[in-house]
């Protein structure tokens, strides 16, 4: 057997103390966003200003980590400028590599800033070699993050037939809608993580105590309602339970997590570069949890030697800041589809 | 103005398909798209036989474009789609980038392929790139408002037909994970095809009863029926290309006529939403061409 090629830990940086922590917890590279709909976590107190940007960016290359900018949502024709000059931005303050979704942004990105490293956003909705590939002839990507809907076998088959390095997501909320493909959000709301770089976002959720227990509802429309006792949850709109036929159920998804941790080994062993950890819009408590655990659990399948083995400390840690308190393989695992 | 028939995004029985099709030959509708695009376990009707209904349609004098599965996973679905791209006789809508990848290269590039709705084309840079590749014509992304579509076309430097989704349920989003198994408890690999008793999809309520989305396999469905027949005078006055009808389990040949009469100024807009009305599965909605929630249904002061 030869030995795993080594695998990148990205994490999630949705501040500068979420950016120190990631580090000092071992991440190898943070990836953030700045303060405006450029990129998909664009919620208010989050992100990062081009102080808290040049800070960050020092503070991680004065430890050898690196530094990726998600500018991964589409620009319009009249805001185009703002986009492009994200990525002037992101070339002058020495970013590592900017994650985009946009064709015409990455043919700018190309052209203007030839040296800067490319990365195809989630966003991108890429699912197969020849999307990959398109991407690769024409701009030149270095790596692409794929969608949370392949199985493992699939994922395999992708890296086989790319020159490009391919980053999965590990652990963190889960969407269960192909990335960029999904315009539930617009639907309800107007705002879509598409255009807007969010979903189901804040303004439009009204929480509201009722005879018939918290009722959580998404810009006047009812998502979920919890009986006493029940802990209820942010009303993502695709995580509420719904009437369908004579049955209420969470009929699109439950509220949890993707967790991976499991299938490390065989990511390593199919040559997955980058393993991604969301939330950029969680604490700095949860970074410091989530990447010290992956760090320790790469460090184990890259020393290789014995079988790999869990250590149940890590999925209670990763469980106790898991959405809903609980994980899923998501699409890796055949019977969640 | 054209008017084009969307693919079908249901999964009806092989008779029932087959006679929607040969319905459509006399249908008051210019182009005609065909093919799978929601799900590879849908084989009711497969490749060849999509051909056959293609020639009938070409025959009557339709335009027949082939669209691409939207989703693409394994690799008997890119078995799929080269060939769909190589098919030889009829122009392809592509809706992934590995579509338009097969599309624009190799020895003989496509030069007049369709730029899908899923392709996530917002702004000229993005659509000029794609007419360099061959792209003669977009399909806006539904969630695109009228305003954005006007930038969009103002700014642009090339010929493009713009063609926008009109009327029908609106797809807006697309799993891995197969909904409609998932209500009967199913996996998905042996899902029954439940798909195939569900003309329109499966109904999904708010807790309140309230109409909210609709099931159809891996694709999420608006519960409301997008249409656009009371803004038709707006939609015309922006110089769009084609409006896309999106077949629904019944009625979809009054739907076309009802348009068809509506831009040949047979009867008023208003006359022509208030007769759609009954014949639609749910209510009307119009919000994301007036750039709101997709789900209003916005009549302008």
């Amino acid at each position: 057997m030869t030995s795993p090629r080594p695998i990148e830990l990205v994490c999630p940086a949705g501040s500068l103390p979420a950016l120190k922590t990631a580090i000092d917890h071992g991440a190898d590279c943070v990836y953030l966003g700045f303060k405006d709909a450029t990129n998909a976590r664009n919620f208010s107190g989050l992100n990062f200003d081009d102080k808290a940007m040049a800070e960050g960016i020092r503070y991680a290359h004065d430890r050898g980590r690196k530094v990726l900018l998600a500018l991964n949502t589409y620009p319009q024709t009249d805001n185009w400028q703002r986009w492009t000059g994200a990525v002037d931005r992101a070339a002058t303050f020495g970013i590592d590599a900017v994650i985009l979704a946009d064709p015409g942004l990455m043919a700018y990105a190309r052209k203007t800033h030839p040296d800067l490293r490319l990365h195809l956003s989630v966003q991108g909705s890429a699912t197969s070699y020849d999307a990959i590939n398109f991407y690769y002839e024409h701009f030149g990507i270095s790596r692409a993050v794929l969608p949370r809907v392949l199985s493992l076998a699939q994922v395999e088959q992708v890296i086989a037939n790319t020159p490009v390095e391919i980053e999965v997501f590990g652990f963190g909320g889960l969407c269960v809608m192909v990335e960029g493909r999904c315009a539930l959000s617009a639907y309800a709301t107007g705002e879509s993580p598409n255009c807007d770089g969010a979903c189901s976002p804040g303004k439009h959720v009204r929480w509201e105590q009722t005879p018939k227990g918290m009722e959580t509802r998404l810009n006047g429309i009812l998502i979920d309602r919890f009986a006493d006792g029940e802990r209820a949850g942010y009303p993502t709109l695709c995580k509420g339970r719904f009437e369908v036929g004579d049955e209420t159920y969470y009929a699109i998804e439950e509220p949890t997590s993707l967790n991976t941790l499991e299938l490390l080994p065989e990511l390593a062993r199919i040559g997955v570069r980058a393993i991604k950890i969301e939330g950029r819009q969680r604490s700095p408590a949860y970074v410091a949890q989530v990447t010290q655990v992956w760090r320790a659990a790469i460090d184990r399948v890259l020393a290789g030697g014995q079988p790999f083995r869990i250590e149940q400390a890590w999925m209670a840690e990763l469980n106790k800041v898991s959405e809903g308190q609980s994980h899923t393989l998501g699409a890796y695992y055949r019977p969640w589809k | 103005m054209k008017i084009a028939l969307g693919p079908l995004l249901y999964y009806w029985p092989r008779q029932s398909t087959l006679a929607f099709y040969a319905d459509m030959a006399d249908a008051p509708v210019d182009v005609v798209y065909l093919g799978e695009t929601v799900c590879s376990r849908r084989h009711e009707l497969r490749l060849p036989d999509w051909l056959e209904v293609a020639e009938i349609l070409t025959a009557a004098g339709k335009e027949v474009v082939l669209s691409s599965q939207v989703l693409v996973e394994s690799e008997s679905d890119l078995k799929t789609l080269r060939r769909i791209v190589a098919n030889g006789s009829f122009r392809v809508e592509a809706n992934d980038m590995g579509a338009v990848r097969l599309l624009s290269s190799g020895d003989a590039p496509a030069r007049n392929w369709i730029a899908g709705p899923t392709l996530n084309i917002f702004n000229p840079t993005t659509l000029s790139l794609f007419a360099d590749l061959g792209a003669t014509r977009w399909v806006a992304p539904p969630e695109m408002s009228r305003d954005q579509i006007r930038a969009l076309r103002d700014g642009l430097g090339h010929n493009m037909e713009v063609e926008i989704f009109a009327h029908g349920r609106l797809p807006l989003a697309y799993s891995a994970r197969c909904f409609t198994a998932r209500h009967y408890n199913l996996q998905k690999d042996t899902c029954e095809f439940r798909c195939l008793q569900f003309a329109d999809g499966i109904p999904l309520k708010t807790r309140e009863g309230a109409p909210f989305l609709t099931l159809n396999g891996i694709q999420t469905q608006s519960a409301q029926v997008h249409t656009l027949l009371g803004d038709l005078p707006a939609v015309c006055a922006e110089g769009v290309d084609l409006l896309r009808v999106s077949p629904q389990g019944q009625h979809t040949l009054e739907i076309l006529q009802i348009f068809r009469q509506a831009l040949d100024g047979l009867i008023p807009p208003a006359d022509a939403l208030h007769e759609a009305l009954p014949l639609l599965p749910a209510e009307p909605c119009n919000g994301f061409w007036h750039g709101r929630p997709g789900v209003d249904q916005h009549i302008p002061a």
